[in-house]
């Protein structure tokens, strides 16, 4: 998966669900799911309130 | 799969599922309300102030009611304040009003709407929804149970900034980075406020493209939050950060009793209905751009949902034309929206100077409404050539 979250630190906002233009994440509760169909734009890692998510360097 | 059917489904048990809810179900409808969190009202994703045309919706008890505020004061980046105050109490409607206990305000609306017939269901979580060609038909819900089909000739989709539902139904809800504020907010104790003014600070080194604010909450406690413009939010720039710089050099002093992120779309109104669906409250945009207020524009969308369901069940036509009425009843509000929304395309690139000067231009003016359009038009008027553009806007 290319965006990683970090449970320890998301707030569960539902920010990065609203902008992802690939419409590949999930609030599911209290949890943040990023699906397979994820471009690796890398909006929701800049716009995330607290810093919680992280593009995974898969090299 | 277990199927069920209702008149309506709603989904979101915020202000505006639970009002949206209550009204079809006083016109005979059968309503079914989903909220997918365990518990209506939690987590809190909001700074709880709204104006006292609160009341126009529903008598507030009390342990619904943190704060009475008596006025608001708007500091520049220099420190220069603006105070709106109350002056002639009763009977003038202010614009912040009181500062709500939003966990037990979203519970009591949701019992409202149970006492009026609504079924409610928490915990269950609208995953999919269900169509007849191009017509929504109804969701598929997922609880602690097996999944469930549940079929009704409308959905009301009241389901907050995310706005899942309507995209699935072929709405565009996606929003870009520029038309969302990002938000911070700690619930703190032990801090100097005064009890009953809400406070906004303006900065681009407080919060770019957005605000500070300083809610109270009861003897020495306050909403103390940040919102900036999702696009200039970057790694060390974030929202939080913002918010802690704001609170050390504010309230270094403060305890902090509880943390609340969350995301306002300040985009103005989107197309809200299709065949079989229409949006409401943040879920359709109308939040207010420039202040980010949604609380009440949720509701007032969500009553005029609920009656312009009911009367698409007298006519039985759940098209989209037949829905549109409801854009329609929403159109003084969504024209308020738009204006909001140009007003604070240019708000948010002042720079700290000229904000500044704008608050100073201001000085020994009173306010006795509490009213963001009063204050534009006070602004515009002492500086016409620097807001020449928003004059048009508030004429
Ligand atoms: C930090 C912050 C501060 C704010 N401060 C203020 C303020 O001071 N004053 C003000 O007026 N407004 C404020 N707002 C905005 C205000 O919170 C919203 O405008 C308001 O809550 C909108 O109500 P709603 O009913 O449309 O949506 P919400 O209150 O967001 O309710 C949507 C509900 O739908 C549920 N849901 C979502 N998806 C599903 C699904 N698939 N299935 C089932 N349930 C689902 C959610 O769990 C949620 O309970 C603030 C917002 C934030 C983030």
């Amino acid at each position: 998966m290319a965006v990683r979250v970090d449970r320890y630190k998301c707030g569960y906002c539902g920010a990065c669900v609203t902008v992802c233009p690939a419409d590949a994440i999930e609030l599911v509760g209290v949890c943040i799911e990023i699906r397979e169909n994820c471009n690796e734009c890398g909006v929701c890692v800049n716009i995330c309130p607290v810093g919680a998510l992280e593009l995974e360097n898969k090299g | 799969m277990r199927e069920e059917r209702y008149d309506v489904v709603v989904v979101g048990a915020g202000p505006g599922g639970s009002t949206a809810a209550k009204v079809a179900a006083e016109h005979g409808l059968d309503v079914l309300l989903i909220e997918k969190n365990q518990e209506i009202g939690v987590p809190v994703r909001c700074a709880e102030g709204v104006s006292k045309r609160v009341e126009n919706f529903v008598s507030l008890p009390k342990e619904c009611i943190a704060t009475e505020a008596a006025g608001a004061r708007i500091f520049s980046p220099d420190g220069t304040c603006v105070e709106l105050s109350e002056k002639t109490a009763r009977g003038k409607l202010a614009e912040v009003g009181y500062v709500l206990e939003r966990k037990l305000f979203d519970k009591y609306l949701a019992r409202l709407a149970a006492d009026s017939g609504v079924e409610v269901r928490v915990k269950t979580q609208a995953i999919s929804i269900l169509k007849d060609g191009s017509s929504v038909k109804g969701i598929v819900v997922r609880d602690v149970s097996d999944d469930a089909k549940i079929f009704a000739d409308v959905v009301i989709a009241a389901d907050g900034v995310e706005s899942k539902i309507g995209r699935m139904a072929g709405l565009e809800t996606r929003i870009k980075p520029a038309d969302l504020e990002v938000c911070a907010q700690f619930y703190m104790t032990g801090i100097d406020v005064e009890e009953d003014f809400s406070e906004f600070y303006l900065g681009n080194k407080i919060a770019p493209g957005g605000y500070a604010w300083v809610f109270p909450k009861g003897e020495r406690s306050a909403n103390v939050g940040v919102g900036i413009e999702a696009s200039r939010s970057r790694d060390g720039a974030r929202a939080l950060d913002y918010l802690k710089a704001f609170v050390r050099r504010k309230f270094p002093e403060g305890r902090v009793l509880g943390q609340v992120y969350g995301a306002v779309p300040v985009s103005g109104p989107i197309k809200s209905v299709a065949d079989g669906i229409i949006l409401v409250g943040d879920a359709a945009r109308q939040t207010d751009p420039l202040t980010g207020g949604g609380i009440l524009n949720a509701m007032e969308a969500g009553k005029i949902a609920g009656e312009v369901v009911a009367e698409a069940f007298e006519r039985k036509d759940f098209s989209e034309s037949s829905l549109r009425e409801y854009e329609e009843r929403c159109k003084e509000l969504n024209e308020k929206l738009t204006r909001m929304y140009r007003a604070r395309l240019l708000v948010s690139k002042f720079s700290d100077k000229e904000l500044n000067r704008l608050a100073r231009s201001l000085e020994g003016v009173r306010f006795e409404e509490l009213n963001a359009r009063e204050l534009l038009r006070e602004l515009i008027k002492r500086n016409p050539r620097l807001l020449m553009s928003l004059a048009k806007l508030f004429p």
